[in-house]
């Protein structure tokens, strides 16, 4: 028995919000995700809530396995990002995070192209004011840029869906022959939400400009939904491999030039998503395992990392490494509860990345990409190099910033303390996760092989920071990304439009319209009056010279 | 301890060269469960690895941001 789709039960309670105060209020949000978490536990497998529009199903409810892990994740992070946003007084903020969930949960669980097309958008358009109302001018400005970037890639995504109805006849939404036109533009439009570069600045220029709670929120959603899709789709299409492990490298290297401590994380977001990309264009059924693991605990340790930086940003006003320093002191709880999400990121033992990442890693090994699993092993290098030494080193100790920030409020420490314990949790008994995976699980992360490796690569990455510490430091620069290209390229085209074109629009105004009328009509009616003329006369002689025009062309056919 | 007081700091890493010296000991005696590929083999591959891919991605990414994306942080107002 089913009583409503989970996105129904968030996007319905999203309107009741404004409504209810004070302790009503708290205690109604977080009762939302309890709601829905009972919600999926009562759901059974198959198709649920089939409605005809025209000659189509829609389907709004398709409960497998695969669904079924991203929709308890995406319940779970919900309760975490709804508390450690309770604080928050703007109803609106907290209507498009409910909004930004349904819609999510929405994409998930849709069984056809059209439901999963409308969802698609209400996450752009809802998760774009997580980051407007931060309200600063370069807030707005970069929520203008994500949204347009989103719609552009909602439209490849429409453009694919028209094609795919024009060529099968279907909107069904499954498992997609890859190779035709309509399968790349869906394919766009569904990289260009995980982020694959050159399609990822919207995320590295937008997350860190979102307000602390928002944020949170965006780490979680719009990246995995991307993956699920991918997941679904287009399992074993190679250029997957690829891209995803050009991601997970692309991502760090970023990392090293980054000072604005939620931009740094950022980058992590697309290094990270990198690996469960390119275990999805692996697609055997322990790749896709691991990206299914990868994405439940990503979601939950990349939202703790966020919470943690967005806490120092709440109570310091700092958001650049340059600018903090020895914040350790007054904020240990903090310091405490962002290091689980580090561990947990960079694959420590016992952390919940060290049971899912090292799946997708095995993935390649098992199916012999050497050169992939090179690069995924070096990007995990390079995560625990910042993520995990790097951010803390210079937010909470290095130099003495004079800093002396209390903790946050309690609401975001138990937040904070909820996905910790998840974190540790999972780690330490990774079935639970294993238990829901798409596939049968059979893989053993406790061995004394990949301990032994993960160990050794973490400590001589250690090794690699202390010794280059002094080249390591935050810089008060900014680094370029492929949103140059709109960046710089809207501004020329402004230019272009104000400067050439707009001269040459004068120029043949006056030409047309001023000088070759005046001087015909020089000939023609007032000689040497030329500025007493009449626009009639002109509009005639002007008519004349285009029939004139029209004639010759005519004649000469 | 205390990791401002500088004996402590030396301690500290002292500690630490003997965690890396340890780790790479323990390989020695870790039994390959999975030899994927020729390297699976190589004892204490992985600390070298680790090693190599750290300061890799310091410097190619000091040496691209120098050259190329590095810019001040007025550079699109």
């Amino acid at each position: 028995m089913i009583n409503l789709p989970p996105a129904a039960i968030f996007i319905l309670g999203a309107f009741l919000i404004p409504f209810l105060k004070g302790r009503a209020k708290q205690a109604y949000l977080l009762l939302i995700p309890v709601i829905a978490f009972t919600d999926l536990i009562y759901m059974q497998e198959g198709m649920h809530f089939v409605y005809k529009f025209l000659d189509y199903n829609l389907i709004f409810a398709r409960v497998d396995k695969l669904s079924m892990v991203f929709g308890y994740v995406f319940v779970i992070m919900a309760f975490a990002g709804i508390l450690y946003a309770l604080h928050v007084k703007n109803d609106g903020e907290h209507m498009a995070s409910f909004f930004y969930i349904g819609s999510s949960l929405g994409a998930v669980f849709a069984g056809d192209l059209f439901t999963l097309f409308i969802f698609w958008e209400i996450m752009a358009f809802s998760s774009v004011f997580l980051i407007w109302y931060q309200k600063e001018k370069a807030a707005l400005d970069a929520g203008f840029r994500y949204i347009l970037v989103h719609i552009f890639g909602g439209l490849c995504l429409l453009g694919g869906i028209i094609l795919h109805l024009a060529n099968t006849g279907s909107i069904e939404f499954g498992l997609t022959e890859y190779g035709s036109l309509a399968s790349y533009l869906i394919l766009i439009g569904f990289i260009l939400n995980a982020a694959v570069p050159p399609l990822s600045a919207w995320l590295s220029d937008a997350y860190p400009e979102a307000t602390v709670t928002g944020a949170v929120f965006l780490t979680a959603y719009t990246t995995k939904t991307a993956v699920y899709v991918l997941a679904r789709a287009f399992p074993g299409v190679e250029i997957l491999v690829w891209l995803g492990a050009v991601m997970a490298v692309y991502g760090v290297i970023y990392a090293v030039l980054e000072n604005d401590i939620r931009r740094l994380l950022a980058y992590h977001i697309i290094s990270q998503v990198g690996y469960m990309v390119a275990g999805v264009g692996i697609g055997t059924t322990l790749a896709i395992n691991g990206s299914s693991a990868h994405a439940f605990c990503h979601i939950l340790y990349k939202a703790l990392l966020f919470m943690g930086a967005g806490a120092v940003i709440y109570m310091t006003g700092k958001r650049k490494l340059t600018e903090l320093g020895g914040v350790y002191k007054t904020m240990p709880i903090t310091l405490i509860l962002y290091m689980v999400g580090g561990f947990s990121i960079s694959a420590v033992p016992l952390f919940s990345g060290f049971v899912s990442k090292s799946m997708v890693v095995a993935a390649s090994a098992e199916s012999h990409l050497s050169l992939a699993w090179l690069m995924l092993v070096l990007a995990s290098s390079g995560t625990f190099l910042h993520t995990g030494l790097k951010l803390p080193y210079f937010t909470f100790f290095a130099k003495d910033s004079g800093i002396r920030a209390k903790e946050p409020p309690l609401n975001m420490l138990l937040g904070m303390g909820f996905l910790a314990f998840l974190c540790i949790f999972i780690g330490v008994y990774p079935a639970v996760l294993y238990n829901i995976l798409p596939y049968p699980a059979e893989f053993v992360p406790y061995t004394g092989q990949h301990i032994s490796e993960t160990l050794q690569i973490l400590l001589f990455t250690a090794l690699g920071f202390f010794l280059l510490l002094r080249h390591l430091a935050g810089t008060p620069t900014i680094s370029l990304d492929t949103d140059w290209f709109y960046r710089k390229g809207a501004k020329a085209f402004v230019w272009f439009i104000n400067n050439p074109i707009a001269n040459f629009s004068k120029l043949t105004e006056k030409i047309f319209f001023d000088k070759i009328p005046s001087s015909l009509a020089r000939f023609v009616r007032y000689p040497g009056e030329v500025e007493r003329r009449s626009p009639v006369g002109t509009a005639v002689l002007l008519a004349t010279i285009f029939l004139l025009i029209y004639f010759i062309i005519f004649i000469r056919r | 301890m205390n990791i401002e007081n500088p004996d402590d700091i030396k301690k500290l890493r002292k500690l630490f060269y003997a965690s890396l010296i340890l780790a790479v000991a323990i390989d020695f005696l870790v039994r390959r469960e999975h030899v994927a590929f020729f390297w699976d083999k190589l004892h204490g591959f992985s600390a070298v690895y680790g090693f190599i891919s750290c300061i890799l991605i310091i410097v190619v990414s000091k040496v691209i941001g120098h050259k190329w994306l590095v810019k001040e942080e007025d550079y699109y107002d």
